[in-house]
């Protein structure tokens, strides 16, 4: 190995550049940048205020929050349904009057205070909504036509009551608590907001309200065509707004206990800038509590410390409009070219180094020859992928095809066949298990059992989660081939867990350890993961010692042995690791070896690119799939060999002329049965010297 | 409404402004003398040169919220150079400059980095008006200096006695109308406010198109601008952040373009402008207050723009997803 391939093998080992995209899937990263954002502020005025951390400083900024997180709340919940409300400004400093006017010059108790501003704001927000949800007007001139009428009606309330209520003290403990009192060691107005934002967060993504509100925001003809009441739900995103934001009024009136004329003015920028940085989409569908707090908190702390730091008015301006143009500029991009940047980086191949592929002419024990030649084809042209073939007691033959239907033709001739089951995944491996009844790894779907009487039960399509894998790797995406071992344990092979079924080249084009091998243990109900980080592991075949199994790696061209049992317990032995094609399903043979089917040969070009990551990258994001260097997967042969890894026979069909693509074969009362999973045909090949009484039950059951 | 069927907006608008007039001229002495008259018509010159500014922006299915603060910055800056010392011309033709670049900065935030034009603007206002106090302006109000009085003819002048804002006006008007009627790019402009798809589809350059409005914009801006501030002998750039833009999106509304493109012309921001004119004059002659004023045009906006929800609906098709 030169010195260049030891570097790329150390650059690709040491980075795992797949994580990249695999981050960019989850819903998380949404709020991850915002967060980030969140860090840099904080640390920035952190260093550059004194005491910026100190108790007095953090209580007041925190009490501030309270209700200005309110507002970016109120706001979030209509952006969300796909709205906007730039009037929670001025419902804020209505609130704000309102609630001031009533306790102090009506004298009003202090439930009653709240609950009439609120109403206020509630109905300042229906206004909006049934202009905005019923009448359908455009959102946003809609309510900023609200916020100057809001305005100018607190302006008149000013003018008649700012002198008494400037003269006035509410004479209430309860009024002076939700302004400067602490509750559980908290200011007031902190608790109300994290119970509301919990609240919210519970709503949203946990009700049915706060689905039918992502749903309108996310596709309001959809939302429609579903049935939702897609006009009464942005209404009520707009009263929920209105309800809010007064709030927010009602908690600024008791900490200040004064009106003035610039209450709210320019508060739904600063709002909208808040709710844009935490990551909430304009347009609607995306958004969050979270979000909402997050971007508060940023926008809250830039705000405050411009003014700390007694920089003029106008820089606040500035640096709010240039915040709200980048988070609006990001926020349009980000949505817009996500799903692009993601499919560019998601593909992320590594180093794989493949010994030297053996070859195949001369003395080699894999010349090619013409031993498939004579098969006989059953079912040409009716079948259309049979990626397993298994045989019953009663030597019909059992296949799955590409339509989701496990297929049975029946012995003696195979002329007539039927649909035994209809699974509606991709039927690939597949065994029968003692009972009789018939277990198949079904792609998309995961590990199944069709009983006898033809009942489709599913055994499992779930197993662990590893901590440290960032996708969610619990669910089964493509299970390959199983085998059952005596106790009844089924071990089964997932061969890639960042893919989907139909994307498998993609993941050859990887060639990392994506793939795992499963147990599930019917005894238990239990689904563990038993062999991680494996290279789309394939066909799976008991031994006869009935303590280990061996598994084919695909990309990896090679074949190991895996103890589960006895004293070599959880052991990993190579049996063959330079096939000179990729191998597939594994099956016994009649004498103590076993079969495999090479789904396709090496070729030195993909051998090349193979330890030429940088080269695979650049090919799966400049051009289209279809121009891709794949694998071979149009010629390919069978192989029996023993459990040291000797290869006994080859047989191929050279030229391709009778039977093309080999996926997997079974032996059966000394023929043998061959399946492609791009096929039209089964093969059956009469196999010279072998037990014509031979059966797979019989190896597996004892049964006769 | 099937009888007002046969009746565009602007022609119901253009009937209220006379009913109004016929109203208060009965009702409100004082209100047709020809003093008074002249004063209506230059006291919305102003408005109604902004209402052709905002109209060619909304022609091309755009928005112009920072209409108002680029144009108070930037005739602020103007005025306060002269003050410093720099020649007239030379103070004029950077305050025009500032003006236009900040237009095509919004422009291509429009058109290039696809930020919703409301957005865009709204934001864009923010970031003028705190970008000019912080770095250009050491005041909020900018008064006339005396280098600068010849510019005040431009506000306070007359020609055979009419005040000299009324024939900007109607300069700006008739500029607005050639170019909308006669030049390909005014062509251009309202077929990316009809369909931009399409426009994009037959070879149009869409977004150039799109920067112009708003250059085009904060031109026709700064020549208000420089009216508004020889009216009064000064600039005051809280207007900025008051809700005057929101008159002018008023006028334009209610002059009848719709505001989801390509309906409309010059012809509409003239009768908007007469009757919020009309109606202004009225409410001041009969004393109201300001802030009642105010939610008087607030109703009237919202009331015209349901109106034009109703005349021009958005169907499925133009109504996009986002579309706010």
């Amino acid at each position: 190995m030169s010195l260049s391939d030891t570097m790329t093998r150390w650059r690709y080992r040491a980075v795992p550049d797949h994580l990249v995209g695999e981050i960019l899937t989850k819903r998380w990263v949404d709020n991850a940048i915002p967060m980030l954002i969140l860090l840099a502020v904080l640390a920035v005025f952190g260093s550059l205020i004194p005491d910026f951390f100190g108790s007095a400083s953090v209580t007041n900024l925190a009490r501030q929050w309270g209700e200005f997180g309110l507002i970016v709340i109120a706001l979030m919940i209509v952006m969300v349904a796909g709205g906007i409300d730039l009037s929670v400004g001025s419902t804020f400093a209505l609130g704000n009057i309102v609630a001031l006017a009533l306790i102090s010059v009506a004298e009003w108790s202090v439930p009653a205070v709240v609950a009439t501003t609120v109403m206020c704001g509630a109905a300042v927000g229906l206004v909006n909504g049934l202009l905005v949800g019923y009448l359908r007007l455009r959102a946003f001139l809609t309510t900023l036509v609200t916020l100057i009428i809001v305005r100018a009606i607190v302006d008149m309330l000013l003018l008649k009551y700012s002198v008494s209520i400037a003269a006035a003290f509410p004479d209430s403990d309860l009024w002076y608590f939700f302004g400067e009192g602490f509750l559980l060691g908290a200011p007031f107005s902190v608790v109300v907001i994290v119970t509301i934002a919990v609240i919210i967060h519970l709503v949203l993504s946990r009700s049915r309200a706060g689905w039918h509100i992502l749903a309108v925001g996310g596709s309001r003809r959809s939302a429609h065509n579903v049935g939702i009441p897609v006009r009464r739900v942005i209404c009520s995103t707009y009263v929920v707004s209105g309800i809010l934001a007064s709030l927010a009024g009602v908690l600024f009136a008791s900490r200040l206990g004064g009106a003035g004329a610039d209450t709210g003015i320019g508060l739904e920028i600063a709002a909208l800038t808040a709710a844009v940085l935490g990551g909430n989409s304009l347009g609607g569908g995306r958004g969050s509590a979270a979000k909402a707090v997050i971007g508060s908190i940023t926008v809250m702390i830039i705000v405050n410390s411009l003014v700390r730091l007694g920089v003029t008015s106008g820089a606040n301006s500035l640096l709010l409009g240039i915040v709200l143009l980048a988070a609006v500029a990001i926020d349009v991009r980000w949505l817009k070219n996500r799903h692009k940047v993601l499919s560019k980086v998601y593909v992320s191949p590594t180093y794989a180094d493949l010994p030297p592929a053996p070859p195949t002419s001369g003395a080699s024990p894999y010349a090619l020859n013409d031993r498939l030649r004579p098969v006989e084809l059953i079912g040409l042209g009716r079948i259309d992928g049979p990626e397993d073939v298994i045989l019953d007691d009663d030597d019909n033959i059992y296949v799955g095809d590409r339509t989701g239907d496990i297929v049975r033709f029946f012995a003696p001739d195979y002329k007539r066949q039927e649909v035994f089951a209809h699974t509606g995944g991709r039927p690939l491996g597949m065994a029968f298990a003692k009972d009789g009844s018939l277990l198949v790894c079904i792609g998309g779907m995961g590990l199944y059992r069709v009983t006898m009487d033809r009942r489709i039960e599913r055994l499992t399509d779930e197993t662990n989660r590893s901590w440290l894998s960032i996708i969610d790797d619990s669910r089964l995406r493509l299970a390959d081939d199983l085998d059952i071992a005596l106790d009844g344990r089924v071990f089964f092979s997932e061969a890639t867990i960042r893919y989907e079924m139909h994307d498998w080249p993609v993941d050859c084009l990887e060639s990392r350890g994506n793939g795992r091998i499963v147990c599930f243990d019917p005894n238990t109900g239990s689904t563990r993961t038993v062999l991680k980080n494996l290279v789309f592991p394939n066909g799976i075949c008991m031994t006869h010692d009935g303590q280990s199994f061996l598994f084919a790696e695909t990309w990896g061209c090679r074949i190991s042995r895996y103890w589960f049992d006895g004293p070599k317990k959880g052991t990993v032995e190579p049996v063959i690791s330079d096939l000179p094609g990729y191998p597939d399903n594994i099956n016994r043979a009649s004498d103590g070896t076993y079969w495999v089917a090479l789904v396709g040969m090496r070729t030195p070009s993909v051998d090349l690119a193979m330890k030429m990551p940088g080269f695979r990258k650049r090919m799966a994001r400049r051009i289209a799939p279809d121009e891709w260097l794949y694998p071979n997967i149009n010629t390919g042969c069978v192989i029996r060999f023993d459990e040291n890894g000797r290869i006994i026979e080859t047989l191929w069909d050279f030229g391709g002329e009778n039977h093309p693509m080999i996926t997997s074969m079974r032996e059966h009362k000394g023929h043998l049965y061959i399946g492609g999973i791009f096929n039209n045909r089964i093969g059956k090949l009469k196999l010279d010297g072998m037990d014509e009484s031979w059966t797979g039950q019989t190896s597996y059951w004892g049964r006769t | 409404m099937r009888a007002l069927g046969h009746l565009s907006q602007e022609q119901i608008v253009f009937g209220l402004a006379v009913l109004l007039c016929i109203g208060f001229a009965i009702a409100l002495p004082g209100f047709l003398t020809t003093n008074n008259l002249l004063n209506l018509v230059r006291s919305v010159s102003i408005l109604g040169m902004l209402g052709v500014a905002m109209g060619l922006v909304v022609i091309g299915r755009g928005i112009d919220l920072s209409l108002v603060a680029l144009m108070a910055v930037s005739v602020a800056w103007t005025l306060q150079l002269v003050a410093n010392g720099v020649p007239l011309h030379q103070a004029v033709a950077m305050g025009l400059a500032f003006s236009l670049v900040t237009g095509t900065i919004t422009g291509c935030l429009v058109a290039y980095v696809e930020i919703p034009a409301i957005f865009a603007t709204l934001a864009m206002g923010t970031l003028i008006y705190g970008f000019g106090r912080y770095f250009l302006l050491r005041l909020d109000v900018v008064y006339m200096p005396e280098a600068a009085r010849h510019l005040l003819w431009l506000g306070q002048g007359t020609i055979y006695g009419v005040p000299v804002p009324i024939f900007v006006f109607a300069g700006v008007c008739l500029m607005g109308y050639l170019f909308l009627r006669y030049t390909r790019a005014g062509h251009y402009l309202r077929a990316v406010g009809d369909n931009l798809l399409a426009a994009r589809i037959t070879g149009i350059p869409a977004r150039p198109v799109i920067v112009m409005q708003y250059v085009l914009s904060s031109l026709i801006g700064f020549m208000a601008g420089m009216v508004t501030a020889a009216s009064v002998a000064s600039m005051n750039t809280r207007v900025a952040i008051s809700t005057y833009v929101y008159d002018v999106i008023l006028v334009v509304v209610l002059g009848g373009i719709g505001l989801s493109g390509g309906k409309g012309g010059i012809r509409n921001v003239i009768v908007g402008t007469l009757l919020i004119g009309v109606l202004l004059n009225g409410m001041t002659i009969m004393d109201i207050q300001y802030t009642v004023q105010n939610v008087i045009k607030g109703i009237i906006l919202l009331t015209a723009i349901v109106i034009d929800t109703i005349v021009n609906p958005r169907d499925e098709q133009t109504a996009q997803q986002g579309d706010i």
